[in-house]
């Protein structure tokens, strides 16, 4: 009991205390200001979740009605570098939540190393992410862009349609893959325009953690940034299944 | 509940303190890099004024062309670039952010005893995104303009027209972001810096119908930028997603379009019943009735608002069963909206009621607004809409909510809170002179359009039958009025801010923490955090305030 009255005591005497150098001038408390900014962020990665569920609506819908030319498209994507990119993701998160877990218990050397870590699987996911890019574009497969249908006319003549045993489709199904391939894009692009931010934002905390900015109390950037790299990896965890494993369920 | 008999301070001996928000620090750095809540409300306020009479005069045009039957003026083409620019002015850069953004802003931290919103570097930022997205509205105007209408349908917007769709899909995409900022700021503000003993049910009721809006602005815009998005991607790479030819389908589009733009008009409508709010209480001297009814009718707005967009789709090929959801999903719009206007009705009864000009205009907005709801739901019930939309009727129904109503409540709220903002009051007479030239000028200019639209004149043509001319002369003539009706405030508002009376810390006796401390406020708004122990529009409690006053805090 002691112990909680001089919690209370100290929360009253707060605004008389000198404040921390980190609190603003119109927070009451530095726990007031650290509620606000996680909450801010939440907030924001809500309307991250509106933003990205216009593209998902679209998906949802196109694939209802095309779904023989969204199984031939999605035979196409590289289910190899699929999976490896959301092995990578996801070892990125983990190091975001050691970072985090670094900041809040003041480990200046983990921190920093976490950050890195981060930095690098971002980098490592869009170098991946490149790889599948530049395969589409040789393949012709970049919807607006001289897009070719071959690949879903003629399944024999391409090598990914042969593997996965696919059926030529009739001329006006084949012509819906180009709506895949436009969401394929548009859904992982907005994705790895995320990634690109995070990555941005990362480099910029790797130089302020190293000055030991998140490590002497104040880790709600850190927190807030965790969040986002987070919400950027779940969007992944769904992108990565309704684009790459469509038809790779067992019958 | 019958109204406390308060008599209005003597003024006369009352002085602008010295040290205040505005005098605090000179210069425009300091403007252009506030974190100040209520600098950055008045440098909202200025630009949406700039914008309004850009629109403004652009209505002028367009009910200048439409004086006579035949398309004499301008051009068809130049006249839809006009009405087009009209209604992306007023939407995007005028009504959205009006009331929120400039008394919102200004307000919502003083009322709940806050030194200042949440985010201020975010709300500073908002304000820049609004001035890049109307600095390319205007790029998109000086460049040729845009004639897709406001509501940028595909495929016209996509395929068909040669026009700025990318300028100013750009600009509403970034002014986009300004409104989700601002919204996602007051939320988190109500949520987490109300002073000590401010519950959620003893806020103003203002602050209710802002949260209600926020809700709407941070879940609908986004959806409006991925619309947004697609349709540039579809413009320019020829994606497909809107294109039928591709299996696309354009109907996604409105679908994506409306998620958002039907919340918008609530977004636009919800601030402004919070404006009339605290305005009918202050001026009947009474708590407004049914305060948790209020409170809870905007959260209802806010949440049924999600679920109507398709009646902007009736006769667009959507499913009939479809058709019947939305339907009744839109009457019961109507029921939130009722109880705000009944429960408004109420608080004036037995209240003491004066006609000071904020009144004046809260009545314009109640009566309005009934008109404008009540054509809303012979709209709602698709089969007169199928009549219906696309007329006249439609232009004269969210004119009459939207003008009608919200710049109504705009006006109401700026000359409420003028003396607070200023710290000097406004000329009365001439203002209510102004609210009635306004009454009388929007009447004139809209109500013949719902005859006209019943009698079958669509909307978006530069030229009409000759045996429609006669409404559309008077109607023209009401515009005329209105203008007048609405260059009169600023220039009796800009007068006043050298020669208005001082106004003291608290010249309508209001209730609201805003009022209980100097005008023009300090920066961090109060000496002292306050502390709420009284329940919202306790009049009686501001008797016994009275008594033991400080004047002069500053």
């Amino acid at each position: 009991m002691p112990d909680s009255t001089s919690i209370a005591h100290d929360a009253r005497e707060a605004p008389h205390r000198e404040h921390p150098s980190y609190q603003r001038h119109h927070f009451e408390t530095v726990e007031q200001q650290a509620d606000a900014t996680n909450f801010a962020m939440w907030l924001f990665l809500l309307t991250e979740i509106m933003f990205f569920g216009g593209l998902f609506t679209a998906y949802l819908i196109y694939r209802n009605w095309y779904y023989p030319a969204f199984v031939a498209a999605s035979h196409q994507l590289n289910i190899f570098w699929g999976t490896a990119n959301t092995g990578v993701l996801i070892s990125s998160s983990f190091t975001m939540a050691m970072g985090v877990w670094c900041a809040e218990t003041r480990r200046k050397g983990g921190l920093v190393l976490c950050l890195v870590l981060t930095f690098l699987l971002g980098l490592v996911f869009l170098g991946i992410k490149t790889i599948e890019y530049s395969e589409k574009i040789e393949k012709h497969h970049v919807p607006g862009l001289h897009y070719s249908l071959n690949s879903f006319l003629n399944p024999d003549s391409d090598e990914a349609a042969k593997a996965a045993g696919d059926k030529p489709l009739p001329l006006d199904m084949a012509r819906h893959t180009e709506l895949y391939f436009f969401l394929y894009f548009a859904m992982t692009g907005m994705h790895a325009v995320h990634m690109i931010i995070g990555i941005a934002i990362l480099g910029f905390m790797i130089f302020r953690a190293q000055a030991g900015a998140y490590t002497a109390g104040h880790v709600t950037f850190v927190e807030n940034f965790g969040l986002y790299w987070h919400f950027v990896d779940i969007v992944w965890i769904f992108l990565f299944p309704l684009l790459y494993l469509i038809s790779r369920h067992a019958n | 509940m019958s109204a406390t008999i308060i008599s209005l301070p003597d003024q006369s001996t009352a002085r602008i303190p010295k040290v205040n928000f505005l005098s605090k620090e000179n210069g425009l750095l300091s403007w252009l890099l506030t974190g100040d809540h209520k600098r950055i409300a008045i440098l909202y306020l200025i630009s949406i004024t700039f914008f309004f009479f850009i629109g403004g005069a652009l209505a002028g045009l367009i009910r200048l062309e439409l004086l006579t039957p035949q398309a004499d003026l301008m051009a068809t083409d130049t006249y839809n670039k006009v009405f087009t620019m009209h209604g992306v002015i007023m939407i995007f850069l005028f009504l959205v952010p009006s009331v929120p953004a400039t008394l919102g802003n200004f307000f919502i931290p003083m009322m709940i005893g806050a030194k200042d919103l949440a985010l201020p570097k975010i709300n500073l930022l908002s304000w820049y995104l609004y001035v890049v997205g109307g600095t390319l509205v205007v790029y998109t105007m000086v460049s040729g303009g845009v004639d897709t209408g406001w509501t940028f349908t595909t495929p016209l917007s996509t395929h068909y027209i040669n026009t700025n769709v990318m300028s100013t899909g750009l600009a509403v995409f970034i002014a986009g972001f300004s409104s989700i900022f601002t919204g996602l700021n007051f939320i988190v503000t109500i949520h987490k810096m109300r002073c000590p003993g401010m519950t959620w049910f003893r806020m103003p009721l203002f602050c209710w119908s802002h949260y209600a809006a926020s809700i709407l602005m941070v879940l609908g815009t986004p959806v409006l930028a991925i619309a947004i998005v697609l349709l540039a991607l579809e413009r320019t790479v020829g994606i497909g997603i809107f294109d039928p030819t591709k299996g696309g389908d354009p109907l996604l589009f409105q679908h994506l379009f409306w998620f958002y733009s039907h919340p918008a008009v609530y977004i636009m409508i919800l601030p402004g019943m919070g404006v009339v709010s605290e305005v009918i209480s202050t001026f009947s001297r009474k708590r407004v009735f049914g305060y948790t009814a209020v409170a809870f009718s905007s959260v209802a707005i806010a949440v049924f608002g999600f679920f109507v967009w398709a009646h902007h789709m009736f006769i667009m090929g959507i499913s009939n069963y479809a058709v019947l959801v939305f339907s009744l999903l839109t009457m019961l719009v109507a029921v939130p909206s009722a109880i705000k206007i009944f429960n408004w009705t109420f608080t004036l009864y037995k209240g003491s009621i004066t006609f000071e000009t904020p009144m004046l205009y809260a009545f314009g907005f109640m009566g309005l607004f009934t008109i404008g709801g009540m054509t809303g739901v012979f709209l709602g019930s698709s089969g007169t809409d199928i009549h219906l939309t696309e007329t006249y009727f439609i232009v004269a129904h969210f004119h009459f909510v939207m003008v009608g109503g919200m710049l109504m409540a705009f006006l109401s709220g700026i000359h409420f809170w003028w003396p607070k903002m200023t710290g000097r009051m406004y000329p009365e007479k001439i203002s209510q002179l102004a609210a009635v030239v306004t009454f009388i000028g929007f009447n004139l200019t809209f109500f013949p359009q719902f005859i006209l639209g019943t009698l079958g004149m669509p909307r978006r043509y530069a030229s009409y039958p000759p045996e429609f001319q006669v409404l559309n002369v008077f109607s023209t003539a009401g515009a005329t009025i209105l203008g007048v009706g609405y260059l009169l405030p600023v220039l009796y508002l800009t007068w006043s801010l050298k020669y208005g009376a001082i106004a003291g810390n608290n010249p309508w006796q209001a209730t609201g923490l805003e009022w209980q401390t100097q005008s023009p406020p300090l920066t961090e708004n109060f000496l002292v955090t306050p502390i709420m122990d009284h329940e919202a529009y306790d009049y009686d409690w501001l008797e016994h305030q009275k008594e033991s006053e400080v004047t002069s805090a500053g």
